[in-house]
C-alpha cells in the first residue's frame, strides 16, 4: 500500500493534488450544469412550443455526443474555427484544460440537468400552476415561489446521483491533459511501476468523495423536506 | 477557420474509419450489451434471492462499480487483467491481453453493475401473485425466474436496457485512453495524421450524435409499443 520508498511523500502529495483539480472541475461545472440546467428545464416546461423546441435541440445536441468527443469539440475544434486572434489567445491560456473541462463538463451535465428539472416540473400536480396564476401571481412569479422550490426537492434524490456523475465524468478530462486524480494514478502507475498501489489509492479516494457528497445530499434533503409534504 | 474546412479530407478517410472504427465500436457495443446483461441479470438474481452471503458480495460489488469513473476502471482491467490471468491459469508469468479482450472484460463487468440494477427494479415490479402462482404449480423457484418472471422483466424493461446500451455506446469512446482503434480512435489517429482535427472531430461528432439521436427516437416509439397496460 505505502507508495515506493524513494520520495514516498512526494506520490500522496500527488493523489492529492489531483484530487483537488477533480474537486475545483467538478464543483465550478456542477454551478454551470445546475444554472444552465435549470434554466433550459423551465424552457422545456413552458406552455410555448418555441422555447420548448429550443430546449429540446439543446438538451438532444448535448445527450446524444459521448462527453470526450464535446471535450476535444471545446479544446481541438474551438480555437480553430473561431476568428484567429480568437483562437489564439485561447490557444495562449496557461490553464486551457482546466478551464475546457469546467465549461465542456459543465455543459455535458446542464443537459441532464435540464431533463431532471423539466421530469421535476412536469410530476407537480398541474393545480399548482393554476392556483399561483389565480393569486395573480405572474408567471415568473409562480414558478419562482410556487413550482421551483417543490420541483427542486421532487428532483433532490436524481440530483445526487448526477452530482456523483459529475465528479466521476471529471475523470475523462485527462484526454485533453487534465492532470486530476485518475490522471495522477496513471502517472505514478507510468514512473513507479506500481500498478497496485497507484489504482488502489485513487479507487479509496473516488469512494470516500462519493460516499461523503452522497451523504451531504442525504442531509441536504433532509433539510429541505417539507414536513408532511412528498413521497418519503 | 471554417473556410479551409476539407471535406475531402473526411472522404478520403471514411473507409478507414467505419470499416475499422465503427465496426470495432459497434462489436464492442454489441458485445458488452449481451455479457453485461446476463452477468447484470445473475447479479441482479444474487441480491434478490442469493441468500446473505452472495447478496453482500453482489451489493458491494454493483455500488463499487457505480462509485468508480469508468475511465479508471479501465486502466484497472488493463493493468490488472495479465495479472489475474496469471493467477487463476498458474502460468509463469503474466498473460497477454490484447486490447479488445480487455476493453470487452471491463465493459461488460462495468455494464453488469448497471444493467443488474435495472434487471432489479424489474423483477421487484412483477407481480408477487406471480411467483407464488409458479410456485404453486409445481414449478421450482429457477423454472419460475426462467419461464414467468424474466421473459415479462426483458420485456417490460427492454427500453430501459436499450438507452443503457446508447449510453454504453458512447462509453465506449473512452477506450481512446487505451489507444484503441474504435470509431473516436481512427478519427484521431487520422486527425493527428493529416492535421486534419477539425474535419475529423467534428464528423466524428456529428455521427456520434446521428447514431444516438436515430436510435433514442426509435427506443421512444418502442417504448410506447411495448407498454403492458396492467
Amino acid at each position: 500500500m505505502e507508495p515506493s520508498p524513494e520520495g514516498g511523500g512526494t506520490y500522496a502529495d500527488m493523489l492529492i493534488g489531483g484530487l483537488r483539480i477533480t474537486l475545483t472541475v467538478s464543483v465550478l461545472a456542477w454551478v454551470i450544469a445546475l444554472a444552465l440546467g435549470s434554466g433550459v428545464g423551465v424552457l422545456r416546461s413552458l406552455p410555448n412550443a418555441w422555447p420548448r423546441r429550443l430546449a429540446n435541440t439543446y438538451i438532444e445536441l448535448l445527450r446524444n455526443v459521448p462527453l470526450l468527443v464535446q471535450l476535444f469539440l471545446w479544446y481541438f475544434v474551438l480555437p480553430e474555427v473561431v476568428p484567429e486572434a480568437w483562437g489564439d489567445w485561447l490557444k495562449s491560456l496557461r490553464d486551457a484544460p482546466f478551464y475546457t473541462s469546467v465549461i465542456g463538463l459543465g455543459l455535458f451535465m446542464s443537459a441532464r440537468v435540464a431533463v431532471q428539472v423539466s421530469t421535476g416540473i412536469a410530476a407537480l400536480p398541474r393545480g399548482q400552476m393554476a392556483a399561483g396564476l389565480a393569486l395573480g401571481f405572474t408567471l415568473p412569479q409562480t414558478y419562482r415561489y410556487a413550482i421551483l422550490p417543490n420541483a427542486f426537492r421532487v428532483i433532490l434524490p436524481p440530483l445526487t446521483s448526477e452530482t456523483i456523475n459529475t465528479i466521476k465524468n471529471s475523470s475523462v478530462a485527462l484526454t485533453i491533459g487534465l492532470a486530476e486524480l485518475t490522471a495522477r494514478a496513471r502517472a505514478i502507475q507510468e514512473f513507479s511501476f506500481q500498478v497496485f498501489e497507484a489504482f488502489t489509492a485513487a479507487t479509496l479516494i473516488y469512494l470516500a468523495v462519493n460516499m461523503t457528497a452522497t451523504v451531504l445530499m442525504r442531509l441536504l434533503e433532509r433539510h429541505m423536506r417539507v414536513p408532511g409534504y412528498g413521497a418519503k | 477557420m471554417l473556410g479551409t474546412f476539407d471535406f475531402q479530407a473526411i472522404v478520403h478517410a471514411l473507409p478507414y474509419l467505419f470499416e475499422q472504427g465503427m465496426v470495432f465500436t459497434l462489436t464492442l457495443t454489441v458485445l458488452s450489451a449481451l455479457g453485461g446483461l446476463v452477468l447484470g441479470t445473475l447479479l441482479a438474481l444474487a441480491r434478490i434471492s442469493g441468500g446473505p452471503v452472495l447478496a453482500t458480495i453482489a451489493t458491494g460489488y454493483v455500488n463499487l462499480m457505480r462509485t468508480l469513473p469508468l475511465v479508471l476502471v479501465i486502466f484497472w482491467f488493463y493493468f490488472m487483467v495479465p495479472y489475474i490471468g496469471q493467477w487463476l491459469l498458474h502460468e509463469p508469468r503474466p498473460i497477454k491481453v490484447g486490447g479488445f479482450s480487455s476493453a470487452l472484460l471491463t465493459f461488460i463487468m462495468f455494464e453488469a453493475a448497471y444493467f443488474s440494477e435495472i434487471m432489479r427494479g424489474g423483477i421487484q415490479s412483477v407481480a408477487r401473485g406471480q411467483q407464488a402462482a409458479g410456485l404453486a404449480l409445481g414449478m421450482t423457484g429457477g423454472q419460475t425466474m426462467r419461464y414467468i418472471v424474466l421473459p415479462q422483466v426483458l420485456r417490460t424493461m427492454m427500453p430501459v436496457l436499450l438507452t443503457q446500451t446508447i449510453v454504453l455506446f458512447q462509453d465506449t469512446s473512452l477506450v481512446y485512453v487505451l489507444s484503441l482503434t474504435d470509431f473516436l480512435g481512427a478519427a484521431s489517429k487520422i486527425a493527428q495524421r493529416d492535421g486534419r482535427l477539425v474535419e475529423m472531430y467534428c464528423f466524428a461528432a456529428l455521427v456520434y450524435f446521428a447514431i444516438c439521436f436515430l436510435a433514442s427516437q426509435a427506443v421512444r416509439r418502442l417504448q410506447s409499443r411495448v407498454a403492458i397496460i396492467r
